[in-house]
């Protein structure tokens, strides 16, 4: 190894300035993409990537030169020896039921996971070190994350990138649903990106608009990729992505009609210099055969056609590095005008969502229900629930029901008379039972939380519900928030599924395909992985009265300068006699006009 | 040609007598200058901001802190150099009816949260340990540095505090609170490990000078908004927000301090005026005993901004390539040998794996 550094040094002597002039191709390379999706609620979705792929080893060796990659990022991953991160800052929920199947969803508030290199011994140090120096970099509050959040799931998480093996234990997980994102969040994160917020798609990137919507997601994910088709050497991807959802109907006054600049108030002028593609994608599937319904404009070069997320879609593209579509004269500002009011059909639902809610009354005791629905006609799959709930909800494990209830698929009536099959309870650990395998690790007090991780089987068009109660303990007075009234969050549910597809993907290359397409690995074409995340939860806990200690500190002063100051006066005060005061009228006059004054008399 | 010869000489001889005083006088000019150049002692420029009050209907001292890190960046101390702690969010808040604004000025005129910020501690992270720590440098070590106060015995910081407060005390999320004597100790502990060169210290809330009477530390110059006894009072609600959006001494504070640019030579005494009771309705007081610069002579910079003392000069120098240094230092990434056999992606949901993988641990833990 010296002494091939040695030759190398060596030859770059003798070829001189000359030889390390010589242009070498960059290492790493951008790309860039907006996807912009009509939801069926009329509600308009825009998800930003920014992906920058680097060839580069970080692990083995000492790395300096940093271009595209952000070099805090490409720190952090040498230091800690990640082998992949990904950390979102998420404002408002995304509503599958109305909106359909996200490409990529995250829970509200800050969720961290990080899978670590086999050569970490301290796992758990690393991961503290971890969130404090992500808190500096992106200025949100990660080093609340402690081990009273943070949870190993067995299960779940499994890498996104390439690996080696799966061993859970070099698995963290944490959520903080409490998080606020707000512009300090998105400043730091625009600036890793290559372009800042300067040229290309990032341009469009202005807190006043992002954060006025119903839907606001920004995520860092970093992973080791495959180089080339064959795999045989490994890449480091970084992906920004930025998903927001606007309500169509607030912001434009109650016209579905959109358009670039009405959504983000700039349009896009140049592609970002550095960039090795940048597109915009824009989403016309259901309305590619009726094109009397819709109109995109300016009408675009090239479609793209695929199976996305199960169902064939097209797109239309606009190649920001193509002159036709923007150049020094002309600015690209897609519209969408709808021609004809589209008739009022019901949204198509997509074939997995779920919902989460607290049930029960007062403070002692009430019920985690999950209600996950499959809209399938005839397709049963598994899905993975997992479930971190706070020590201070004490959780009844022997309480736990997944009811299934059917509703029967009768085409012959027009209202199917439901039928439902009786429940199976599942009792945890004794048996399992052919609905479900459970997982679950008991909460320590001040420790660590519950983890409960499910493998349910849903079947075919029917709601599943998982409930399980609890009661809510009594914090230490000083473990309270500054506003302890408002309540306490539960992290949201994570749900992995294999959901079936409508149509067979073909499995291709991700280099070729678009970057919304490469996010989960494929490893079946009938099936397409979905991690889904339910609303987080607000528990009321039994709040104490604050002001009780000073209430009590003054009472007991009170009664104690009473009770013992009388005894005291009693027992230590001499009497003596006063001789009676003799004196003339004038004498009194003046006494009286002294008591008055607030003087002593004479 | 004669006479003019004779006249050019005549008045060259004139210009030279006239011009020796304006030589003294130029010398006497350098030596003001050089005096100027020396003036202040410090060499970098740190603030820390400090909003302590949570919950929407104190969304003022939000915009209070809001607008001096605003006037603090515009003269010129980078984002590194701001330790800014905000208490509650008001910009993101469900309740602000424009998301990501804060406003200082009634219709909607200056939003003094802009596109670039940056806050260090938000939300829970401001508590008085915290604030004590940033402030005496005891920190636990794996603290960002975003978050650290850096400075060195050449450093002049600027502490700005807003909230509720009383006589002698400040109110930390209506939680906890911070006496003057705390307040002071600290400077104290900043000043033996030399953690400041000048300190101006600034505080608007009700009875804000009781919490400067117990300073000792030499080099601390404090402004309060209301002495004790005083409210401090808000300026103006807006029907839009629906809130007070700024409080009165801070409102006039930056006013003031946009006419300010970092060329300015305004000085302290001009700050020392910005609100008189009439505007403000109480009595804003300040304290120069424990500052041993005289305030006509501090500028606003000096605090504010972050003024760096440069001399221009006209040589020129020719930087030698060494090529032996160049090359030894950049050691161009090597190419890593390919693997053998190709890695593939792990799978996401192996159900048959998961199953066997918990039937194994249930059976060890012996159920």
């Amino acid at each position: 190894m010296a002494a091939a550094v040695r030759i190398f040094l060596l030859v770059l002597l003798l070829l001189g300035p000359g030889g390390w002039g010589q242009a070498e191709p960059p290492r790493d390379s951008l790309r860039e993409e907006l996807v912009i999706t009509p939801l069926p609620s009329g509600d308009v979705a825009a998800t930003f990537q920014f992906r920058t792929r680097w060839d580069s080893e970080l692990q083995r060796e000492w790395v300096s030169h940093y271009r595209l990659f952000p070099k805090a990022l490409g720190q952090l991953i040498s230091k800690y020896s990640l082998r992949e991160l990904h950390l979102s800052l998420t404002q408002g929920f995304w509503r599958t039921r109305y909106w359909g199947t996200p490409f990529l969803q995250a829970p509200s508030g800050a969720e961290l996971w990080a899978w670590f290199q086999e050569t970490v011994t301290d796992v758990d140090e690393s991961w503290k070190e971890l969130s404090n120096v992500l808190s500096g970099i992106f200025c949100a509050s990660l080093n609340f994350i402690d081990s009273t959040n943070t949870v190993t799931p067995t299960a779940s998480f499994k890498p996104l990138g390439l690996a080696n093996g799966t061993d859970h234990s070099f698995l963290r997980y944490a959520v903080l649903p409490r998080e606020v994102v707000c512009t300090e969040n998105l400043t730091p994160w625009k600036k890793l990106l290559p372009c800042s917020s300067k040229a290309g798609l990032s341009v469009l990137l202005k807190a006043d608009r992002l954060f006025h919507t119903s839907y606001h997601s920004q995520a860092v994910h970093i992973r080791p990729v495959c180089r080339n088709a064959r795999c045989t050497s490994v890449s480091w991807e970084l992906r920004q992505t930025l998903s927001v959802v606007f309500d169509a109907f607030v912001t434009g006054q109650g016209k579905k009609d959109w358009s670039l600049f009405r959504m983000f108030s700039r349009t896009l002028t140049e592609p970002c210099p550095l960039a090795l593609e940048s597109r915009v994608y824009v989403d016309i599937t259901s309305y590619g055969q009726d094109n009397e319904t819709l109109e995109v404009y300016p009408p675009p070069l090239t479609t793209y056609q695929d199976v996305i997320l199960g169902t064939r879609k097209t797109y239309a593209v606009y190649d920001l590095l193509d002159a036709a579509v923007v150049s020094n004269s002309r600015s690209l500002n897609i519209q969408l005008k709808w021609k004809r009011p589209p008739e009022n059909e019901a949204p198509p639902v997509p074939f997995l969502y779920a919902q989460r809610y607290v049930s029960g009354y007062g403070l002692q005791s009430g019920e985690l229900s999950t209600l996950l629905y499959n809209t399938h006609p005839y397709r049963a799959f598994p899905v993975l629930l997992l479930d971190s709930v706070p020590w201070y909800l004490r959780l009844y494990v022997h309480t736990l029901t997944i009811t299934s209830k059917g509703k029967e698929n009768k085409p012959s009536e027009r209202s199917p008379q439901p039928a439902p099959p009786p429940p199976l309870p599942l009792h945890v650990p004794q048996h399992l039972s052919s609905q479900g395998y459970i997982h679950y690790q008991p909460a320590q007090d001040r420790m660590q939380p519950h983890l409960l991780e499910m493998l349910i089987q849903l079947p075919a068009n029917s709601i599943t519900k998982v409930s399980i109660q609890f009661e809510r303990a009594l914090l230490k007075w000083t473990e309270y928030t500054p506003d302890p009234n408002h309540g306490f969050y539960v992290s949201p549910s994570v749900l992995s599924a294999l959901v079936p597809s409508v149509v067979a993907a073909k499995p291709g290359d991700w280099e070729e395909s678009p970057l919304f397409n490469s996010l989960f690995p494929v490893s079946d074409s009938s099936s397409y992985f979905v991690r889904l995340y339910t609303e987080p939860l607000l528990v009321s806990l039994p709040t104490p009265d604050f002001s009780m200690p000073y209430n009590v500190v003054c009472l007991t002063c009170t009664v104690v300068a009473v009770c013992y100051g009388s005894f005291y006066n009693l027992l230590t005060r001499t009497f003596q006699i006063e001789e009676p005061r003799k004196g003339g009228l004038a004498k009194r006059l003046a006494n009286l006009v002294r008591r008055a004054r607030g003087v002593p008399p004479l | 040609m004669v006479d003019t010869c004779f006249l050019s000489q005549g008045l060259t001889t004139l210009a030279g007598l006239l011009l020796l005083p304006f030589g003294s006088l130029a010398a006497s000019q350098i030596e003001d200058q050089a005096e100027q150049f020396f003036r202040s002692g410090h060499t970098n420029n740190w603030a820390v901001l400090v909003c302590t009050s949570r919950f929407w209907f104190n969304y003022r001292h939000v915009a209070n802190t809001l607008s001096v890190y605003r006037s603090v960046k515009r003269l010129g101390i980078p984002d590194s150099h701001i330790v800014l702690m905000l208490a509650d969010d008001m910009a993101c808040n469900p309740r602000n009816p424009k998301p990501a604004t804060v406003y200082s000025h009634k219709n909607m005129e200056l939003n003094v949260y802009g596109d670039d910020v940056e806050v260090d501690y938000r939300s829970y992270e401001v508590t008085v340990e915290n604030f004590l720590r940033v402030l005496t440098g005891r920190i636990p070590s794996s603290t960002p540095r975003s978050k650290r106060l850096l400075s060195d015995d050449r450093s002049n910081i600027l502490i700005y505090m807003t909230g509720h407060g009383g006589n002698g005390f400040l109110k930390f999320q209506d939680s906890e609170e911070i006496t003057n004597i705390e307040l002071a100790d600290a400077f104290e502990q900043m000043w033996q490990k030399r953690r400041y060169n000048e300190l101006l210290f600034i505080i608007d809330t009700c009875q804000g000078a009781s919490m400067y009477e117990r300073f000792y530390s030499p080099n601390i110059m404090a402004l309060a908004s209301s002495q004790v006894g005083e409210d401090s009072l808000s300026h103006q609600p807006d029907p839009a927000v629906g809130v007070h959006l700024m409080d009165r001494y801070t409102f006039y504070v930056l006013e003031f301090l946009e006419e300010i640019n970092p060329a300015s030579q305004t000085n302290m005494n001009d700050l020392f005026q910005v609100c008189p009771k009439s505007l403000c309705v109480s009595t804003p007081g300040h304290r120069t005993d424990l500052f041993q610069r005289d305030p006509k002579n501090v500028l606003i910079t000096d605090f504010f901004g972050s003024v760096r003392k440069v001399e221009i000069t006209t040589e020129t120098l020719s930087l030698q390539p060494d090529s032996g240094v160049i090359e030894s230092s950049y050691k161009k990434d090597q190419m890593v040998e390919e693997l053998m056999e190709p890695l593939k992606y792990a799978e996401q949901l192996p159900v048959a794996q998961i199953i066997h993988q918990w039937s194994c641990m249930n059976v060890r833990v012996g159920l």
